[in-house]
């Protein structure tokens, strides 16, 4: 073996463990952090937390049930407005498009990816709540289904682009339109990276209050329906974090801790309920 | 797939259905000052009268006046009072007034924290516009030392400390400090944002008592609830008939004594650097912000109630909260102005 | 240039002897339309974003006019209003949070995707995709618990004494302030890169790296040399986004950058954003105060859109001809 060989091999073992390195010190940023939430906010965790409403300061028992499912409720009706534009927009660009505008409709989105959740709430506030004189659960979900298009929307294009060639014109001389192709082959050859693209867009909006404070506002009561403020689990975090009172401090991590545990069940429901299993191998 | 879209359908439309069809339910926003006093009014009013719900949410002063303003809430909330030029504009848009009312009072103290200083430090007016100002840069500088003898001042540099977002904190103690500092007037004036010359700046009560509580030989202004409840230093102030006050209910109470005599009709009144030997100087009303005219005659009725039921029955539970009551003088106004709603 | 996206036309007689009509009953041309009509939207609505901040902007812009850009004062009060603390400040904490993200970041995915067995690997990325949920209030508070006083007490005092030399370390360390916003955000932004990176080198195909391999590279130079060139275009996307909730983040910097308007050679020095500046006095602003502010707003669209026009430029430059990935 060859000196230069020799280095060679101690370059790779040498950055591969700094790779490593690298994973480790990211995840261990994660559970610093659930740690960090259970320890201050486990206690707070309780039936009371997930099925009364808020009680007023100095009162014990009181919960984030309203917040709970109005989170859910804002986090459903977002991606139902926010996924399909994002992906149906990023078969556009991968599928039909010309270069010209797929480069504007992905720099459009880069755009709109970097404007500050509390411009986009200024935005949502002006089309959504103000000609209604009112603040609504459905206007916080069009806030957040604008701050999901952009990731939907760029991933879609980029995992569709990294779909083979060979498999679209397989399936095209099997005699297959456009679309068909499309549905049944490619965007499944693409699933696994959209679906964590999908799942990172909502991930992102779940934790946004600032959006929320211009269009859904917050409600101590339940919100029936779609059209009156509601409560939501950042909000609340917002409200009580920055509060003088140590019991609602507690619950502020707590509910930081019942939102994660939010996201982390999605995701799994979603890879496993769509999981189709992937048409490329993983190499 | 079509089972997921389906699944998808239902629960949207169980999203849709209203439950509880006969509840009345008011919004509001505003003051995040009075938010622990309204959030429990309104919760115990909701009790007693189960079909009225008054969501109040503490979205900031100015952003409470501004929603009033834009009709996209029933009624506002301001830890300070409106300007004319806010006045109007809601007048022009609205075609009617929007109505003051005070509804508890509350205190603006100063907050340090010196390492190895645990006694209560006494702050004139002038050392507080310098330290603001940037004027007085260390701790053991004379207009500081001269009225507290007896403690070890370190001759450390002051950190300053105050809010970064717009707040009637903020307002309260400016509004103070422009009348007790010329220079503080022309230099940087009062209101719920201004230019500080020197400081660093902490989001919301919270993020101030947080940065020094962690800072050494810094000073901020708070709330007086949150100094009290998080155990940070802070200290007296003197008020203008000479007295050092450290803040308390009474300190306040005795404050607004003074104006109540003289209050005018549309309760807009400061009440910062008051006369009175037992006045605290830095204290400051809060008011709900009301329509004069409502079109929903039902949210009409239960605002009017809930007034009445604040201006009485609900200033027994203030003072636990660290609020201090509203001069019966004042409240009999206001409870004649309430007939004005219509 | 080669583009890669594959138009084969649709089976049948060629398209231009069809009528319109007959066109449109085929399924494909349908779905061009609509697929198109979904794209359209995005930019219609940052379009439309984009008018709105315009129009509502334009007293403040009419007043200060191209100062604007240059002045450095912020006063409410006699309303005189400057963009180049805040601009210096985003930029700043921007461009920390990515120098420490990227490399930890792709270090990361390549360790997911090359090294790590497929269980490992998955079961880690689901938890770091947790940390993109985390609500940036959270972030913020934390920040403010745990990552101001460690600043305070080590890090800052240990870079003053090995690297107090360079302007960048020097002055009062408070704790908060621009490195501290910096490194906040780099752990905010860091899911993003780990996440898109991942699946791209996930997607790279099989045969690149085994013929590195074959031609007697080592593991390492496969990786670094073929996979990752090959899948350059959805890392850099990943920055992309990265960059984005960098520039636009407001709650968690808010709360640990000091929320002073001042420009300072020190990363130690407290400063402001253009997101934080906005997220704090937004709510309350009235008239030129709110203008001014949704100047400022303006100006980040302005610096996101040339940041995005630079990167983009870089990629085109450095791109080859004939490589799997060559649109921008």
């Amino acid at each position: 073996m060859t000196a230069r060989l020799r280095w060679r091999k101690f370059v790779s073992g040498f950055m591969l463990t700094l790779t490593g390195v690298c994973a480790t010190v990211a995840v261990s940023a994660l559970f610093f952090i659930l740690g960090y939430l259970v320890y201050h906010g486990g206690t707070s965790v309780n039936w009371n937390f997930f099925t009364k409403l808020p009680a007023p300061v100095g009162e014990i028992g009181g919960g984030m049930a309203n917040a709970i499912v109005g989170s859910a409720k804002l986090l459903l009706l977002a991606s139902l407005f926010g996924v399909p534009i994002g992906f149906f927009g990023g078969i556009y660009m991968a599928e039909f498009s010309n270069s010209s505008i797929a480069f504007v409709v992905r720099f459009a989105a880069d755009l709109l990816n970097g404007v500050p959740s509390i411009v986009i709430g200024i935005f949502a506030y002006t089309l959504a709540v103000l000609p209604f004189k009112h603040f609504s659960t459905w206007a916080g979900a069009f806030a957040l289904g604008i701050m999901m298009i952009p990731i939907t929307l760029r991933s879609t294009e980029e995992f569709l682009h990294g779909v083979p060639r060979a498999l679209r014109e397989a399936s095209m001389a099997l005699g297959a339109s456009k679309w068909k192709t499309i549905t049944a082959v490619v965007v499944p050859a693409a699933y696994r990276g959209i679906m964590t693209a999908i799942l990172l867009a909502l991930a992102r909006v779940a934790g946004e209050t600032a959006p929320l404070l211009f269009t859904a506002l917050g409600n101590r009561f339940w919100s029936p329906g779609w059209n009156q403020p509601t409560a939501s689990l950042p909000a609340m975090i917002y409200y009580y974090a920055l509060s003088p009172y140590e019991d609602w401090h507690r619950q502020a991590w707590a509910a930081g801790l019942v939102l994660l545990a939010l996201i982390l069940i999605v995701n799994i429901l979603s890879r496993v309920i769509l999981s189709r299993g992937s048409a490329v191998p993983r190499s | 797939m079509k089972r997921l879209a389906g699944l998808l359908l239902v629960v949207l439309a169980l999203g849709g259905i209203a439950l509880a069809q006969n509840a009345l339910l008011i919004n509001g926003a505003g003051a995040t000052f009075p938010n622990p006093i309204y959030s429990k009014w309104f919760d115990d009013y909701h009790k007693a009268n189960g079909n009225i719900q008054i969501n109040y949410q503490s979205v900031g002063s100015g952003a409470g006046i501004k929603q009033a303003t834009d009709g996209t809430v029933d009624f506002g909330a301001s830890d300070g009072p409106m300007s004319d030029e806010q006045l109007k504009a809601y007048s022009d848009k609205h075609g009617s007034a929007l109505l003051h009312f005070p509804t508890v009072l509350g205190a603006v103290v100063p907050t340090y924290n010196i390492t190895g200083v645990n006694a209560s430090l006494n702050f004139t007016p002038e050392a507080l516009a310098g330290i603001f100002l940037g004027r007085i840069t260390k701790w053991n500088d004379p207009a500081i030392a001269g009225p507290n003898k007896g403690v070890n001042l370190p001759a450390e540099d002051i950190v300053v400390v105050h809010r970064s977002d717009g707040s009637g904190t903020t307002y309260v103690f400016t509004d103070y400090l422009s009348k007790v500092s010329e220079d503080w007037k022309n230099k940087v004036g009062k209101g719920t944002s201004v230019n500080w010359p020197v400081g660093l700046g902490g989001k919301g009560n919270e993020g101030v008592t947080g940065l020094i509580k962690q800072t050494p030989s810094s000073i901020g202004y708070v709330e007086l609830i949150y100094a009290a409840k998080n155990n940070v230093a802070y200290g007296a102030v003197k008020n203008a008939d000479g007295v050092f006050l450290k803040a308390d209910l009474t300190g306040v109470s005795e404050a607004a004594a003074g104006a109540a005599k003289n209050m005018p009709d549309d309760f807009r009144v400061s009440i910062t650097n008051a006369p009175g030997k037992k006045a605290y100087p830095i204290s400051s009303f809060t008011w709900l912000l009301i329509p004069a005219k409502f079109s929903d005659a039902a949210k009409r009725d239960a605002m009017k109630g809930f007034l009445k039921w604040a201006l009485t029955d609900g200033q027994k539970g203030v003072e636990d909260l660290s609020y201090a009551k509203l001069p019966k003088e004042v409240v009999a106004k206001e409870l004649k102005a309430i007939n004005s709603i219509q | 240039m080669a583009t890669s996206t594959t138009t084969v036309p649709s089976a049948g007689p060629s398209a231009g002897s069809r009528s319109f009509l007959s066109r449109l009953r085929n399924g494909d041309e349908i779905a061009r339309i609509v697929t198109f009509l979904f794209a359209a939207s995005v930019v219609l609505i940052t379009v439309l974003l984009v008018l709105q901040l315009w129009h509502d902007s334009s007293l403040a812009r009419h007043k200060f006019g191209l100062q604007f850009f240059i002045k450095t004062i912020w006063d409410p009060i006699n309303e005189d209003f400057g963009a180049l603390p805040f601009i210096y400040g985003t930029l700043v904490t921007a461009s920390v949070a990515l120098l420490i993200a990227v490399p930890l970041g792709l270090g990361a995915a390549i360790f997911l995707a090359e090294l790590a067995p497929q269980k490992i690997s998955d079961t880690l990325q689901f938890f770091i995709d947790l940390l993109a949920a985390v609500p940036s209030v959270i972030y913020g508070l934390l920040g403010i618990f745990i990552v101001v006083p460690l600043m305070r007490v080590y890090v800052q005092p240990a870079l003053k004494h090995s690297l107090g030399f360079l302007p960048l370390f020097q002055g009062p360390a408070y704790g908060v302030g621009f490195l501290t916003a910096g490194i906040v955000l780099a752990i905010m932004v860091i899911p993003y890169i780990i996440s898109v990176s991942r699946e791209v080198l996930l997607s790279v195909p099989r045969d690149q790296r085994e013929a590195a391999l074959a031609l007697g590279s080592t593991r390492w130079e496969s990786t670094w040399k073929v996979v990752v060139p090959f899948a350059r275009s959805g890392i850099m996307g990943s920055i992309f986004l990265a960059l984005a909730r960098a520039l636009g983040e407001t709650m968690a910097v808010t709360m640990v950058i000091g929320n002073t308007a001042k420009l300072s050679a020190s990363l130690f020095s407290p400063g402001y954003s253009i997101a934080a500046v906005i997220a704090n006095e937004l709510p309350e602003a009235s008239g030129v105060s709110l203008e001014a502010l949704i100047e400022l707003g303006l100006v980040l669209f302005l610096f996101t859109f040339i940041l995005n026009g630079l990167a983009r430029l870089l990629l085109v430059l450095t791109t080859q001809k004939g490589s799997g990935m060559g649109h921008v």
